[in-house]
Formats: C-alpha cells, sequence, structure tokens
C-alpha cells in the first residue's frame, strides 16, 4: 500500500540511463592486470576541495581553541581537539576509513546537537540552574558585592577617560599614588606603562584602547554610568565608578564578603552564610541575590511530586496529556476512515475534487491554524459566537472543559486528512478476494467491515497510531497557538492550565514571561515525558507485534 | 449510517440483470453515492472554512475581529501593503529568515541524509547494525525536548563564536541539522536499497570512485526520496516554534513562526487583518509545494512504518 513501494518504481525508468551493466563489466572482467589508476579532472577537484575544506575546519578549530583559552573552557577545548584530529584522520585516511567519510557530517550535528544536548538535559534536572542560578560561585559574589555600592566617604577622586577595546567600555583614570591605571568590569585596574597625558596630566589614551569622544560618550551615557571597575580581584577593595566621564571616585559594597569564612556581611552586622542550596542566606532566612549553579540531586523530581504548586497541577496536566494524545488519534482516525471509506466507491464523480479540499488543512501550517482558529473561536468576538450563533457569548476558550473539547476539535480539523491519506491507502491496498469471500459466506455490509476490514487496516496502520500518539503527546504548537495552556488553574501560582499538555508546561516554566524561570525543574520534567513515550511505545509496538504475529 | 458505503459492489450485482439504461431515479442515486457527495460536502465545508475566512480577514482593510466577520463584503490589498510598511512587524524580514533556515537545513539534511544512507546501504563495516539501531533509538528523544540545554549550548557557543550563538540564523540551522539522521536517513536507506548493487560494481569495475559512484549516479537514481525528504524537512523547520523561539532571540533574525505569534499575541483583535494577511501569504508557497507534491510527501510520512 505505501507509496514508497510506488515511487520506486518511478526510478525504474530512468535506469537505462545509468552505464549499463552487462556489457561493461563483461569486458573489463576480460582484461586480467588493472589499468593503471589515472588521475582525472574529476578527482583533482575532489582531492582540492577536501583540503580546503579540511584546511578550513582545522583553521575554524584552532581559532575557537585560541578564544576558549581566554575563557577557561578545558573541557570543551578537549573535544575540540579530539573532533577535529578525529575528522582529519578519517578524512585523510584510506580504506575501512570509507564509511566514516559519508558518516561524519551528519553524525557530527547529531552527537552535538541531539545526543548532547538530551544528556546535558539530564546534567541540567539534577542542577538548580535557572534565574538566579545561572553562574558560578565567583560571579555570585562579584555581583552580589557590585549591587549596592555606596560612595567611600572621603575617597580620593580619580581623573579618567572612557575607552574602549573589543567593544567593552573601560576606565583610564590615574591613582592617588600617581599610577596611571585601566580596568574594565571584568578586568580590575592594572597600571598601564605607556600611558598618553594631556597638559593637564590626565590621561587620555593608552596602547591598545581606544579612547571615547564626548558625543560616544553621550550616546552611550547609560552604559558609561553603569561601568564599575574592580579595585583588584577582591571585590571588598571597592570599585570605581563615574557619573561625568571625567572624575571617578572609589565605590563600596555595603554588604562585604569575607573570603576566609565565606560569609556575606552587611552594614547592620547580619552575617549571611553558603547555605548549600546555591545561595547565601543569613539565619533568621533572608537570602541574597543572585545565587550561583549547583547540582542538587533529585531535588527537582522530589519537587515536582511533592511541592503542592506543582504535583497536583502536574497530575492533571498528565491525566490531560494522555487523554488529548488518545483522544485525538481516536478522533482523527474515526474520522479519517469514515471519510475515505465514504470517498472509496468505484462510480463516484468528483473524488480526485474532494480528495484535494478535504487534505487543505493539512497543508496549511500548524501553527497559524491555531492562531486561525484562536480568531475564530474568540467568545467576543468570534466568528462562531458573532455570527453562527448571532451573538451568544460561548466561552470556547475560557471555559476549562469547553477548551478542552476546543482544542481537540480543532486537532481533529488538523488532523483528520493524514489519518484520510493513510487511511485510503489502506482500503486501496486490502485484497478484495476476502470481502468477496465473506459475502458468499452471507456477511452483510456491517459485518465485513467490522470483522474484516478494520483489523487489517488496524494492523497496517497500528505503527501510524503510535506514532500519531507519541506526535499528539507533545503537540506543542496547537495548544500553545489557541489556548496557551489557558484557562489557568487557580490553586498554583505557576502558569499552568486546563489544557496544558506537559510539553507547553515545561516550555512556561523554562521560559515563560511571568515567573522565574526554572531550568533545572523544567530539564527534569522533560526527562518525565520522555519516559512516558519511551514506555507507551514500547508497550505497543509489542502489542501491535503480536497483533502481526496472530494475523 | 456508515453500512451501505462499505457494499460498493451491492448495486452493481443489481444493474446487470438490466441491461436497458434505467430512467434515472433521485432515490436509487441517493443510496447509492448520492449521499456519500452530501457527506463530502459537509466535509469539505469544514475542512475549506477556516482557509476562507482568513482569505477574507486578510482582504478586510483596517479589520479587526470583529470586522473580519463579514466575509468578502471588501476587497481591498492593503492589509498586504502594511504588512511589509511597518518597521515594528518587520514581515518580510521574517519572511527571508524563515525561507533561508528552511531551504538551507532542507538542502543540507537531503545531502547529510543521502551520504549516512549511501554508508548504510552500501558499505559493510563494524557497527553499520549497531549503528543503524542506535540512529532509531535517538528519535525516541525528539530534540524540542532538550530546548533548554539547546539554549544554554548556543549561549555557550555564543561566547566563543557569536556568529552561530543565540540569535542568529546559522545558529539556529545547525541546530535543526541535529535531525538531519534518524528518520530521514530510515527513509533513505530503505530506498537506496532499491536500486540495484550492480550498478555500483559496473561503475566501480569502469574505474568510478566511491565519491563518483555517490555524487553521479546514485544522487540521480535516488532523486525521488530526497525531494521527498527535502520538502518534509523544508514543511516541518518552517513551521517549527518551539526551538525557533527559544533560540531566535533577536527580532531581526526571528521566522514567521516566531515573529507572527509574537505580533498576534500582542494585541489579538486589533492585529487581526494584518497577521491573516501575513498568514496567508505564508501558507499559500508552502501549501501550492505540498498540494502539487502530495502523492510523494504522503508516500515518505507513512513509508517510514508502513510495510
Amino acid at each position: 500500500m505505501s507509496q514508497h513501494e510506488t515511487t520506486a518504481t518511478d526510478v525504474a525508468p530512468s535506469r537505462p540511463g545509468a552505464p549499463a551493466p552487462g556489457p561493461a563489466s563483461a569486458s573489463d572482467r576480460g582484461r586480467r592486470p588493472r589499468p593503471p589508476r589515472r588521475i582525472e579532472s574529476g578527482t583533482m577537484v575532489a582531492l582540492v576541495t577536501k583540503i580546503v575544506l579540511l584546511g578550513l575546519l582545522d583553521a575554524v578549530a584552532a581559532f575557537a581553541i585560541v578564544v576558549m583559552v581566554g575563557l577557561d573552557m578545558w573541557l570543551p577545548i578537549v573535544a575540540t581537539v579530539v573532533a577535529t584530529g578525529l575528522i582529519n584522520w578519517i578524512y585523510l585516511g584510506r580504506g575501512t576509513r570509507l564509511p566514516g567519510k559519508y558518516l561524519v557530517p551528519g553524525v557530527a550535528f547529531l552527537l552535538v546537537f541531539q545526543v548532547f544536548v538530551v544528556l546535558y538535559s539530564g546534567y541540567v534536572a539534577f542542577t538548580n540552574y535557572g534565574d538566579g542560578h545561572n553562574g558560578s560561585k565567583d560571579d555570585a559574589i562579584a555581583a552580589i558585592s557590585r549591587a549596592g555600592l555606596d560612595r567611600v566617604p572621603d575617597s580620593p577622586s580619580y581623573p579618567v577617560s572612557v575607552v574602549e577595546k573589543d567593544g567593552e567600555l573601560g576606565l583610564l583614570g590615574q591613582a592617588p599614588d600617581g599610577d596611571v591605571v585601566v580596568g574594565t568590569s571584568d578586568e580590575p585596574l592594572t597600571v598601564v606603562d605607556d600611558p598618553t597625558l594631556n597638559s593637564l596630566g590626565v590621561p587620555t589614551g593608552a596602547p591598545g584602547w581606544t579612547t571615547l569622544s564626548l558625543s560616544d560618550v553621550l550616546g552611550r551615557q547609560g552604559e558609561v554610568v553603569d561601568l564599575t571597575v574592580p579595585l583588584s580581584e577582591d571585590p571588598g577593595d571597592g570599585f570605581l565608578r563615574t557619573d561625568d566621564a571625567s572624575t571617578a571616585y572609589v565605590y563600596r559594597s555595603a554588604i562585604v564578603y569575607d573570603e576566609a569564612t565565606d560569609t556575606f556581611t552587611d552594614g547592620d552586622g547580619v552575617v549571611y552564610t553558603d547555605d548549600g542550596e546555591g545561595e547565601f542566606a543569613s539565619a533568621d532566612g533572608q537570602v541574597l541575590r543572585p545565587g550561583w549553579k549547583i547540582t542538587v540531586g533529585f531535588e527537582n523530581f522530589e519537587r515536582a511530586f511533592s511541592d503542592p504548586q506543582i504535583s497536583g497541577p502536574l497530575l492533571r496536566v498528565t491525566v490531560w496529556t494522555f487523554a488529548f494524545a488518545i483522544l485525538s488519534v481516536a478522533t482523527t482516525f474515526a474520522l479519517g476512515l469514515f471519510l475515505a471509506t465514504v470517498l472509496n466507491h468505484p462510480r463516484m464523480r468528483g473524488v480526485k475534487v474532494y480528495r484535494v479540499l478535504v487534505i487543505l488543512p493539512y497543508a496549511f501550517p500548524a501553527f497559524l491554524s491555531g492562531l486561525v482558529w484562536a480568531g475564530l473561536m474568540n467568545p467576543e468576538f468570534g466568528f462562531i459566537n458573532q455570527v453562527l450563533l448571532g451573538g451568544a457569548e460561548v466561552p470556547w476558550l475560557t471555559d476549562p472543559w469547553l477548551a478542552r473539547f476546543s482544542v481537540l476539535f480543532v486537532n481533529l480539523w488538523l488532523g483528520y486528512p493524514y489519518m484520510f491519506l493513510v487511511c485510503t491507502g489502506a482500503l486501496q491496498s486490502l485484497p478484495g478476494e476476502l470481502e468477496e469471500a465473506a459475502r458468499v459466506d452471507g456477511a452483510g455490509p456491517w459485518t465485513v467491515f467490522r470483522s474484516i476490514k478494520l483489523p487489517l487496516l488496524l494492523v497496517s496502520t497500528a505503527p501510524l497510531l503510535i506514532a500519531s500518539f507519541a506526535f499528539n503527546f507533545n503537540n506543542f504548537n496547537v495548544i500553545y497557538m489557541l489556548t496557551r495552556g489557558w484557562p489557568r488553574f487557580d490553586d498554583t501560582t505557576l502558569d499552568i492550565g486546563s489544557t496544558d499538555l506537559l510539553i507547553t508546561m515545561v516550555y512556561k516554566i523554562a521560559f515563560g514571561s511571568g515567573g522565574a524561570r526554572d531550568f533545572g525543574l523544567a530539564s527534569a520534567l522533560s526527562i518525565l515525558i520522555f519516559l512516558l513515550v519511551a514506555a507507551v511505545s514500547v508497550v505497543a509496538f509489542r502489542r501491535t507485534k503480536s497483533l502481526e504475529e496472530i494475523n | 449510517m456508515s453500512a451501505p458505503a462499505l457494499s460498493p459492489r451491492r448495486t452493481p450485482s443489481a444493474t446487470p440483470t438490466a441491461p436497458q439504461k434505467r430512467p434515472f431515479s433521485l432515490r436509487r442515486w441517493f443510496r447509492d453515492t448520492g449521499w456519500r457527495h452530501l457527506v463530502a460536502l459537509v466535509l469539505v465545508v469544514f475542512a475549506v472554512f477556516p482557509l476562507l475566512y482568513v482569505l477574507s480577514a486578510s482582504l478586510n482593510p483596517g479589520g479587526s475581529l470583529v470586522g473580519s466577520n463579514s466575509l468578502f463584503t471588501t476587497i481591498d490589498f492593503s492589509n498586504y501593503v502594511d504588512l511589509f510598511g511597518n518597521p515594528s512587524q518587520p514581515y518580510g524580514q521574517w519572511f527571508v529568515n524563515t525561507l533561508v533556515i528552511g531551504l538551507t537545513t532542507a538542502v543540507l539534511t537531503v545531502f547529510m541524509g543521502a551520504m549516512a544512507a549511501y554508508a548504510f546501504s552500501r558499505m559493510r563495516f563494524t557497527g553499520r547494525r549497531m549503528g543503524l539501531l542506535s540512529l532509531m533509538l535517538v528519535q525516541m528523544f525528539p530534540q524540542f525536548l532538550a530546548f533548554v540545554s539547546i539554549f544554554l549550548l548556543l549561549s555557550s557557543i555564543g561566547d566563543v563564536f557569536p556568529a552561530i550563538g543565540l540569535g542568529t540564523r546559522l545558529g539556529m540551522i545547525m541546530v535543526y541539522l541535529g535531525g538531519a539522521l534518524g528518520v530521514n536517513t530510515y527513509l533513505m536507506y530503505g530506498y537506496f536499497s532499491t536500486v540495484p548493487v550492480s550498478i555500483d560494481e559496473a561503475a566501480k569495475i569502469d574505474g568510478a570512485g566511491h565519491a563518483r559512484i555517490f555524487f553521479t549516479m546514485i544522487l540521480r537514481l535516488v532523486a525521488p526520496i530526497l525531494a521527498v525528504v527535502g520538502l518534509l524537512s523544508f514543511i516541518a523547520t518552517t513551521g517549527e516554534y518551539v526551538i525557533a523561539s527559544v533560540v531566535l532571540t533577536d527580532p531581526s533574525t526571528q521566522t514567521l513562526a516566531v515573529g507572527l505569534y509574537q505580533y498576534v499575541s500582542q494585541a489579538f483583535s486589533n492585529n487581526w487583518a494584518i497577521f491573516s494577511a501575513g498568514a496567508v501569504l505564508a501558507a499559500v508557497p508552502v501549501m501550492v509545494v505540498f498540494l502539487l507534491l502530495q502523492k510523494y510527501i504522503v508516500g515518505g510520512l507513512t513509508a517510514g512504518s508502513v510495510k
């Protein structure tokens, strides 16, 4: 039944165009000593292309390594070196490395953007990664020290110029002890050996730095005012800031980090200690922001099942996800099969036209369909309420149960053409003898359908139905474009609602507009989704295998 | 109700006994095929109505959601003009981005998938079976479920190479290429295996190398499946929202899916007419290609799993 086979035969006519296998092979086999290898122009081109591409790759890799050394990314450096070496080894060799030459490009992308990201999700699921816990502990200490800066009373003033290097702003100034120093937000002040001074002795330039003109400074005023340059590696020493781009003062945070005890102390003497959850907290539970990223073990999974904010909604969303996936498959299959049976009639006219028209929803981009239906079903202004129902205010998308119905209805619109196509193909490939034999035995049309056609159809379409289930289980576009998962549950502060599927819930937890982004929890939930889909697929495929054996 | 539908042969068995043309009977016609037309018409209305509604809304000048309810009362192309005139919603840019990302991904997906399928179908090497099996297993975890780590990975890549980091088209294409093998390789592998190996052997004896066989012969013989995979990849890429919305943080690099969604969700009712125009323009190319090549696409969709 599959189109695959018919397209395969389409190739047949073009085959004679290929070198005729028979005579050529016969004449070549006759010559015993193999003809000497000729280097043809094609081989030359291939060789040059290969060398140029490999050279480019190596150059890019070398550049990446230089940059990464600067960023202290040691693990990625090792990975880059190994990968580049391997690729060179494969493409410069012969013989058994041949399959590798064809597999490398696809596999490389697969490994990085599918396998690695999946494994990395597994890692993130065990961390507290998210808003407020983005970077390392050092970053957090620097950020906390930088917040709430106050000018140190009677602090010396630094005459400064605003300078720039690689797009990053810095301050070039004269320290009270006469040294000319320069630094940026990331790099503490260092002494400049060979500065340019103006007539007043104010430093105006340094080798490697571009000095900003007055108009540049005015254009980037916001950036200049926000610029805080640490005096030294120890954030406790304070920061240099300027309000007017010509004089800077030393600012120090009211909250001071003590490296020896790993604590922060604020102006009132309250001590904040590392509480083991990736943040500094005081004895009475006050937490300093930001925190940093740590591994938290199974905490995200525990939270998903025990935190009342999450566990209740999660359970409802899971049940609805299964209901949505199963009902979507059932309704689309039923309508598709029904339509296929109706149109599968030898003497019916215009079937071709009908076929094209009824599959139009399938050709329409899915993300647009959701939005279009959201307009049609709009309770106040939508076509369905205003025109079809004469001004009724049916809450199609705002009542929990009606919204669930609407989502299923729209997904039926989107999905039945696919089932129609599949069922038409399957119906047409059913052997006619079976039906005739059953008829001779006295079976009516309904019995023929129920006891012969349907079981055969189910066997041949079962893998597609399972695939369709897996697809609908994660059918993000319909839900997100139509309802965004709303109407919202009222027993949780998270943005989760009655029509949310697991995947839209995960998306909103990770990148939702309201509330903090929680990458750790989102990754943990996406692993749960994976386990659910995998389990269902495995069970279902086992079942269908036994089904096939019976027949 | 569907019972008569399943007996297409009942009426033919009744007619042969009457060789002369019987007078037309509306009732018999209805019982035979008439009701089928009725059902089909109802479903055609169901299928086509939302599409006509968008088309009508897109032609309704200055229309909000309410104004779009009177279908085809005015026909005016001002929405299409506004679509390209407003810099706050750079529709032309989105369109180009979608085409660039979709086409590049499709071409490279076809190329890399074909190379892998060639290796799997024509070469025998250790790990071949394992390779095919693990390709199948990897597909169990859909790429978009890992959107969080894709975001994090691209933001670190962006620290090293800003040109392929977050918010860039190139970065987006690379992410999509992560899904280039997998289902596509399976589809192609099956098709490659239908091309007789004797063709390769003959060429080899004539002195052609593996690359020459692949590029000049095999690729031509399997052209139909290349077209299918390319189209499926293009359609999937252009309609993809989850990863695109996470990766394409820069408005000037966004695709239609991300841009149009954000545009219409800002002010759903007021932006409706212009959104409709955008939707029509975005959908027409995809629909035309889909309908023209429907046969192949459907074949590709079902071939993977139906034997």
